[in-house]
């Protein structure tokens, strides 16, 4: 190896650089993900308001259950970790994150393997099933909103006269279909981008394997169970942790179509509005720190029992 | 079956707003399938309200600074990241994946607390500082990705030229490598210029609003009335832009979204 440069050698010296390169990224991530994170972990220990950020005092652990004796002997129990507000948008999260995944994948499976196969226009379908991707958040659930409105909307009026209900739903509004309108637009909204992952792998299994059991005469479903699915299961894997995490911290769609709705309110929903609306800054930095453990965890159990590589660093 | 149905489905639904966008007063009330009449009164009173202007351009403003921001400080720490064998690196790419699937609410009150001590609230500084949180670890994983598949033969002839890392980066890589930046730009643009609640909990007048919390705040004469049609109008206005600018970068922004991901 060529010395120059004052004796380094040059991979030494491309390390250096290469720290240098990577300093500013690091301090510029630190500032804005990990002293945030810390500070709000901090507030969560503490009962600061919103009004006075820098008035709060240390309370332990009783934003998250505190277990006070009174004299008479009553045992008082309080904080998040007792509050039935919190385990319904607990529950709504994790449903809503599992039946809206699934229906993605499954979905995004069949997108994905029609556009796979060679057709006309395919490259148009292909554009195509990115506007929903495209379209703003907030855009989408207006529109979903305005198309599921309880008087004036199309979809009550299509159902209505193809008599498939009886009378017109208040489809956001009432308590029993509010989580299925936020599914069916988050489903919507999110098959196109499954699909392209999705679609990615299914471009990367070679084609002459399928040729090789299309001679052998193998039965286009046993095809798909016992090739193209193993093939694709890291893929799958990658895809369905990417929406997983997205679906558990999912905000502005719920915000926007389902305001105070009890049927939709999800964990970051209710952490915001104790945060911010309700001056219990401190109830709910601990709140967002409870779903920032669980999407921890949950990460953690992912990676581990899936033996998922993310990094992309395992095919060199 | 030659068309999945999904793809007329989309157009149908966009449709409807697009129709909406276009009735008056009652005629709004009366459920069409195709518009009957063109009326550009609902665009004229969402333009002609100063504020929705002010937030598209308050929304150019702050996603435009971010991306520019986060590509400048991507290009070189992804070259260290694809190209430099270092202890830690696999760590590190796993860390600036969690960064960005960070649930952005874990953040909020620690970034709450940032934005009054800088004393940037309520103005586009506290979003542009806010929206590194997400950018940054995209446009630095996405152009890893990419510069881990730039043939190692021409970094090693401008090695052998004597040519330091910076020079590599600046001269050799960065012309290679403009496809790729104007792809990750326009998908942390698309991220930065849709982001909610961030814009939401940062701003409290209507003046420095971005687009999706005007949209979404948007309000009509009374609390009952909610203008259906305005709404409408100004979801179309900014939707087209970006339906256009995803038709045309379609193909690289699928090579950009499943870049990364999708290898392992």
């Amino acid at each position: 190896m060529a010395t120059n440069d004052g004796g380094l050698s040059l991979s030494q010296q491309r390390q250096r650089a290469a720290f240098w390169f990577l300093a500013p990224m690091l301090a510029a991530l630190f500032c804005v993900a990990a002293w945030p994170l810390l500070r709000t972990i901090w507030f969560s220990l503490t009962n600061t308001l919103l009004s006075d950020l820098y008035g709060g005092e240390w309370i332990g652990f009783d934003n998250y259950l505190s277990i006070r004796t009174l004299e008479s002997g009553r045992v008082i129990y309080r904080g998040t970790l007792v509050d039935p507000a919190w385990w319904n948008a607990v529950w709504n999260t994790v449903r809503f994150a599992f039946v809206s995944v699934f229906f993605e994948t499954l979905l995004g499976l069949i997108v994905a393997l029609v556009l796979n196969a060679e057709f006309k226009g395919r490259g148009l379908v292909r554009a195509a099933i990115l506007i929903p991707w495209a379209i703003p958040t907030i855009v989408s659930a207006k529109m979903w909103a305005w198309m599921l409105n309880d008087q004036f909307g199309i979809i009550n009026d299509i159902m209505l006269n193809l008599g498939l209900i009886g009378q017109k739903i208040a489809w956001t509004a009432s308590v029993d279909t509010a989580m299925y309108a936020v599914l069916m637009v988050d489903i919507w909204k999110t098959t196109p981008f499954m699909a392209l992952l999705i679609l990615a792998g299914l471009q990367m299994v070679p084609r002459d394997i399928y040729e090789a059991a299309k001679l052998d005469g193998v039965n286009p479903v046993k095809v798909f169970f016992k090739i193209t699915l193993p093939l694709i299961r890291p893929a799958l894997a990658v895809a369905i942790i990417f929406r997983m995490l997205d679906a558990l911290r999912i905000f502005d769609l719920v915000y926007v179509l389902t305001p105070n709705s009890a049927a939709t309110k999800i964990m970051s929903v209710i952490s915001r509005e104790n945060m911010i609306d309700f001056d219990k800054f401190a109830y709910g930095a601990a709140q967002s720190t409870l779903l920032f453990a669980i999407i921890a965890i949950f990460v953690s159990l992912y990676i581990w029992l899936g033996k998922v590589d993310l990094s992309g660093e395992g095919q060199k | 079956m030659t068309f999945p149905g999904r793809a007329r489905n989309d157009r149908a639904e966009t449709s409807y707003a697009i129709v909406t966008s276009f009735a008056t007063g009652t005629e709004l009330f009366k459920v069409n399938y195709w518009p009957k009449a063109f009326n550009w009164g609902n665009y004229e009173s969402v333009l002609g309200g100063r504020n929705f202007v002010r937030s598209i351009g308050n929304s150019i403003f702050i996603a435009t600074t971010t991306v520019v921001f986060a590509l400048f400080l991507a290009v070189t720490a992804s070259y260290a990241l694809a190209r430099v064998r270092f202890r830690g690196r696999g760590l590190l790419l796993m860390m600036i994946l969690a960064v960005s699937m960070f649930p952005q609410i874990a953040v909020l009150a620690g970034l709450f607390e940032l934005v009054r001590f800088l004393g940037i609230f309520n103005t586009p500084y506290a979003m542009i500082m806010s929206y590194v949180i997400f950018t940054l670890p995209f446009t630095v994983w996405v152009l890893t990705t990419f510069m881990r598949d730039l043939p190692v033969e021409i970094e090693e002839a401008a090695i052998v030229d004597g040519a330091t890392p910076w020079i590599i980066i600046t001269q050799v890589f960065l012309p290679l490598l403009w496809p790729a930046l104007v792809t990750t730009g326009l998908l942390a643009f698309i991220g930065a210029w849709n982001e909610f609640l961030f814009a939401l909990t940062f701003t409290s007048s209507e003046t420095t609003r971005t687009v999706p919390v005007a949209i979404g705040l948007l309000s009509g004469a009374s609390q009952q009335e909610i203008p259906w049609g305005p709404i409408m109008a100004a979801s179309v206005i900014v939707t087209v832009p970006l339906i256009i600018l995803v038709l045309i970068f379609q193909r690289k922004i699928v090579a950009g979204l499943t870049a990364g991901g999708v290898k392992g």
